[in-house]
């Protein structure tokens, strides 16, 4: 039987690309130094799944450098080689370089073979070169170790004992292939132990029962019996014991190879009755570090190209209205067969039920796309980690609004600008301890990163209290690049606006964190081809913020629905701060025209909707019989006039440009439950076609 | 003038033979059936605020927003209300930026005509106050003469013909 591998390869590539993710994370957290064996352990197990898959389809060049990759890591994972910043550097690197030769290889591309081999060479090195040191290390602590061991013991074999799960079986691992890889390495022993077995009657044909008495003699490296039970470590009770020669009892002796594991080998402790049995099976670590795999797996997701993971539970909605579907669609050739007049309600009933499910259907189809972006923000606590120690500041990242939900599309297209934007926050906002504490702000520094859905926006923000931006050396910068005159008449924010010009950069010293200016008007660029906008506030010595406004083209929205005259529009909900009816005397007009009324201490202008718009007849004409209902956009309050409020309703955003154009105050459009058509207000855009039009001149003079 | 004559082989390069034709008035128009996606009866549509008179709102095309412009407004003739004879013709328009889908309102449908290639003549030049920038070709059927309309050109929202009378400006 031949089986195209062909075409598991999509699988293979997509699931490389995950672990290469995970790794990546999984190398950014390790902190030098200490080892965390979670967080080793799944490094090493994507490393491993992507060598045993590449080997599998026959991508032998990969197989063979992630080899090394592996060879170094396990080395890590078991202690023998200390975790450095230089060896994580190296990972890395190699990270990409496999990233590369992935991708080489699924697009049949040409791989890079020098880098290929300069990176091996690197590894190669860290492997060999360095570990003389490490060697000695392990010698010395080996030294310090035996006067109190007595001389060098040498396991003469190995007890096991291996209990697999109930579900082992259930996992594709099968226990006699490991009994007989374990006979491979030497002379095995084996006592099986059935006392487990149930009567005939409970018994589970897929569950295992039995358990085993291993004794292998032989000279064999633990870390031989380690790999043979790499798959099947979390599924089994494992115990791992020296058989020491001349009756030694097991239990009181340091093996060799595991000295290194101890945590203080240079610490001459005699261990009493230390275990040196390593359990590896903890069920409840198990179930901890699976969720966080789990997750890593799911934000790794995001960055893979063509493929989206989507929640069950929205595939199984997607299930059920296609089950519906056809439910109905039954009913209807049914019905048709031999249809008479009198059956004319029924088939109305069954359109409508058509219509409704398809349009559910088509609903349910957009929401796969739409992720958290938290996705795109789980990223940034490492990032600040990292470069704050390396900057030697103190910074505090604070992340709301991460559920905010965002098209797939921009969540791809948003990470590499928000990094460049962290980063800037980071290397030129902040200030050093020193410098926060001298002008009287706490020594820590904070960046918040927030997103939302606002005024028919995905706004997302990254503020920061740092020192704002310097305006004197930007000008003097921008001047001095011939961005600008000397004789310019620019107001503050259009000089802070400079900064997204094309080579510009302010930092006194290119740093490799920021500041080789090919940054903000990349950054710029990047949003603007997603169809949004990015703005500046800088407040001296308080901090700036950069505020990323994103068309919202394919995102679920909360609205509510308003009506002017026989006219339907929704209001986003996150822009609505309240709704009321106003009294008469409540409302003051300014010179004779602008309206505003009084809301606790606030005077608010009042923007009448169908002037705005031009809508006739409106069925409240005077601001006592309609509503006024209160939006904040841009950071503005305004009183919005509207004859009634109807529903709230979740609606899909629709996009007016696809077969339109732009409409000012007007953000899309959505599809009511009646199959006609309402238009989303645009509340910010409102508010500045109403400045345009003169129509707010009230709000001005409040103001 | 060659102008005119270009104009036609392009026509005759993008368009196919065969043309919906539909009436406004005394006057019978055609459009490149090819460009057709759909033909429906004149609904209510959703108003659009602050947009040209001939814009007549959006309406839900299978779950897109497609706007609706008046064909009598767009060419600047007398406004006529509707009625059960009304249709919207939805049409596929190319730009620089892709395909869009628009619908235009007409009086009514009346054929699909076929023709020939070397039955279609050029728009004669009217002088001033008419456009034809609009018309790729007169076709000749029997009795009547047929505008064949570039629907591009008609309906890319005017920015095309702007910028067109800009540069001839």
């Amino acid at each position: 039987m031949s089986i195209d591998m062909a075409q598991f390869h999509q699988v293979f590539f997509e699931e490389s690309f995950e672990g290469l993710d995970i790794m990546e994370s999984g190398l950014l957290n390790m902190d030098p130094g200490t080892v965390d064996d979670e967080e080793i352990n799944s490094i090493f197990r994507a490393a491993h799944s992507i060598k045993g898959g590449s080997g599998t389809f026959g991508f032998n060049d990969i197989s063979s450098f992630t080899h090394i990759m592996e060879t170094l890591l396990d080395e890590m994972r078991d202690g023998r080689r200390p975790v450095t910043p230089e060896a994580v550097d190296v990972l890395l690197r190699s990270v990409d370089v496999l990233r590369d030769m992935l991708a080489a290889t699924s697009d049949d591309g040409e791989v890079d073979e020098e880098r290929v081999q300069e990176q091996k060479a690197e590894l190669e090195q860290i492997l060999n070169g360095k570990s003389g040191e490490v060697a000695t290390d392990v010698a010395a602590a080996d030294a310090t170790a035996q006067p109190v061991e007595g001389a060098e013991i040498k396991p003469i074999g190995w007890h096991i004992v291996f209990r697999p799960l109930p579900h082992m079986l259930r996992t594709g691992n099968d226990p006699l292939r490991i009994i007989r890889e374990l006979a491979e390495l030497g002379d095995l022993k084996s006592e099986g132990d059935i006392s487990a077995l149930p009567a005939l009657s409970s018994y589970e044909p897929e569950d295992s029962y039995l358990s085993w008495d291993l004794h292998l003699h032989g000279d064999v490296e633990k870390q031989a019996i380690d790999d043979i039970f790499d798959w099947v470590e979390d599924d089994c009770e494992l115990i791992i014991m020296p058989i020491l020669p001349e009756g030694e009892p097991e239990v009181a002796t340091v093996s060799a190879t595991a000295a290194p594991a101890a945590s203080e080998p240079e610490a001459p402790v005699v261990q009493a009755a230390p275990p040196p049995v390593e359990r590896r099976s903890k069920k409840d670590r198990r179930s901890s570090k699976d969720r966080r795999t789990n997750n890593r797996r799911q934000s790794g997701g995001s960055s893979g190209g063509g493929s989206i993971r989507v929640e069950i539970s929205k595939i199984d909605a997607l299930i059920n209205m296609v089950g519906e579907l056809v439910i109905t669609q039954s009913m209807l050739s049914m019905l048709g067969e031999d249809f008479e007049m009198d059956r004319l309600e029924r088939l109305n009933d069954g359109l409508a039920q058509l219509e409704r499910h398809t349009r559910e259907l088509q609903e349910s189809v957009m929401q796969v796309r739409m992720l958290p972006i938290s996705f795109t923000f789980s990223r940034f606590p490492r990032l600040v980690h990292d470069l704050s120690s390396k900057l030697g500041k103190k910074i505090e990242l604070k992340m709301t609004g991460e559920n905010t939900e965002v098209d797939k599309t921009v969540i791809e297209k948003i990470g590499d600008p928000l990094v460049h934007l962290v980063r800037n926050s980071l290397d030129h906002g902040i200030e050093m301890p020193e410098e926060r504490l001298a002008a009287g702000k706490p020594e820590t520094g904070t960046i918040n990163l927030s997103a939302s859905h606002k005024g028919g926006n995905i706004v997302i923000e990254i503020r920061d209290d740092g020192q704002g931006l310097n305006r004197d050396k930007i000008e003097e910068k921008a001047i001095e690049k011939e961005i600008i005159d000397e004789d310019h008449n620019l107001t503050d924010q259009q000089i802070y606006e400079l900064i997204f010009a094309a080579g510009f950069s302010t930092a006194d010293v290119v740093s490799d964190v920021s500041g080789r200016g090919v940054g903000m008007d990349v950054v710029r660029r990047n949003i603007n081809e997603l169809g949004g906008n990015i703005e500046i506030e800088s407040d001296p010595g308080k901090g700036s913020a950069i505020i990323i406004r994103l068309p919202l083209t394919l995102a679920i929205l909360d609205g509510q629905t308003v009506t002017v005259a026989d006219e339907t529009y929704i209001v986003p909900l996150v822009s609505i701060i309240e709704s009321i009816q106003v009294k008469a005397d409540q409302i003051n007009r300014v010179a004779g025209k602008g309206e505003t009324f009084k809301l606790r201490d606030e005077f608010l202008p009042i923007l009448r909707l169908h002037k705005l718009f031009g809508i006739e007849n409106p069925n409240a004409s005077s601001l006592e019989e309609g509503l006024l209902v209160v939006v904040e956009g841009d950071g503005r309050h305004c009183g919005l006039f509207v004859d009634d409020l109807l529903g709230q309703q979740q609606v899909v955003i629709k996009s007016l440009e696809a077969n339109y154009q732009r409409v000012d105050g007007i953000s899309g459009a959505t599809i009511l439950g009646d199959g006609s058509v309402a238009l989303i207000l645009d509340i910010p855009g409102l508010l500045r076609l109403a400045s345009e039009t003169g129509a707010d001149s009230a709000a001005k003079q409040t103001a | 003038m060659n102008e005119p004559q270009a104009k036609i082989e392009a026509a005759l390069e993008s368009q196919g033979d065969e043309y919906l034709t539909f009436r406004l008035g005394e006057e019978d128009y055609g459009v490149d059936i090819l460009r057709v996606q759909e033909i429906r009866g004149w609904e209510a549509a959703t108003r659009i605020p602050n947009s040209p008179e001939y814009v007549k709102g959006v309406v839900n095309m299978r779950g897109s927003i497609v706007p609706i412009f008046d064909m009598r407004q767009r060419l600047g003739m007398e406004v006529r209300p509707y009625n059960k004879n009304t249709v919207v013709i939805v049409l596929r328009v190319k730009n620089d930026r892709g395909e869009r889908n628009m619908g235009v309102v007409v009086d009514e449908v009346s054929d699909v005509l076929s023709t020939q290639r070397d039955r279609i003549r050029n728009t004669p030049e009217f002088g001033g106050g008419i456009a034809t920038d609009y018309i790729s070709g007169l076709a000749d059927a029997d009795d009547k003469m047929i505008m064949l309309l570039d629907v591009d050109k008609l309906l890319n929202q005017g920015q095309q013909t702007e910028s067109e009378n800009e540069d001839a400006a």
